[in-house]
């Protein structure tokens, strides 16, 4: 392949990703961390403060952890956004959920857990990050999924 | 294989409720397959992104998510997509009932 053709390819990938990029650029730093802490780090929400404002509706013991059903409430005014980490999963962070405009600090999804853990959710309100713990009991571990 | 995606979205005590079902595979890296699963969910209403989710491997397969709009009204625009680490993405449109 001659120095052009790459230079070509090169642009035309660039012209081709970017949109997706822009959209939202998936955290890689925060995704790959193995420790709480250092997903936290990623996202920027390190020192939350404990609030009750957050509330999380799981069940106490999970005897499937492929599917483990998370409901989140943010009452916090102003949440902008909301980072769910299962603390003793190999890779913690388990999505992050950006709200603007109309949409409510709220969301429900199924997730995998290897084994009992607490499940923390962080909350990111005017800057400030609230965090909520509930700890999910597992019976059978779910990440071979 | 990443699927068809199926959405459901209504009026729900005066908010929008969407609830979105995508199937894939959502392989993780313990899994001994190739790691495959979706990165970024898009919501938006009437064409205006309000929602950017971000995801990892520890989302079950064939995710199901539910959100919440506020306010809304019948006839909305509700559009959601997907982007896998593979660089697959489906989308689904539909209008809130």
């Amino acid at each position: 392949m001659n120095s052009l053709r790459r230079t070509l390819l090169g642009a035309l990938a660039l012209t081709v990703l970017k949109p997706f990029a822009a959209l939202a650029a998936w955290n890689n730093d925060a995704f790959g961390a193995k420790s709480a802490q250092d997903a936290l780090k990623g996202i920027g929400a390190t020192g939350a403060a404990p609030s009750k404002d957050i509330v999380i509706e799981a069940p106490q013991i999970a005897e499937n952890g492929a599917v483990v059903p998370i409901e989140i409430t943010s009452n916090i005014p102003g949440t902008t956004s909301i980072a769910v980490v299962i603390e003793k999963n190999p890779f913690p962070l388990a999505g992050k959920f950006d709200f603007t405009q109309s949409a409510l600090p709220y969301v429900k999804l199924n997730v995998k857990m290897g084994e009992t853990s607490d499940v923390r959710v962080v909350a990111t309100a005017a800057g400030r990050h609230y965090a909520a713990t509930k700890e999910i009991k597992v019976t059978i571990g779910g990440c071979g999924g | 294989m990443a699927g068809p995606m199926k959405m459901r979205a209504t009026l729900a005590g005066g908010n929008t409720e969407v609830r979105v079902l995508m199937t894939h595979p959502m392989t993780t890296a313990q899994s001994g397959q190739p790691l495959h699963f979706i990165q970024t969910v898009t919501v938006k209403q009437n064409g205006k992104p309000v929602l950017e989710a971000q995801t990892s491997q520890a989302v079950s397969r064939n995710p199901v998510f539910s959100f919440r709009l506020k306010g809304g009204a019948k006839g909305d625009k509700i559009e959601v997509s997907w982007l896998d680490n593979k660089g697959e993405s489906n989308r689904i449109e539909g209008v809130v009932a």
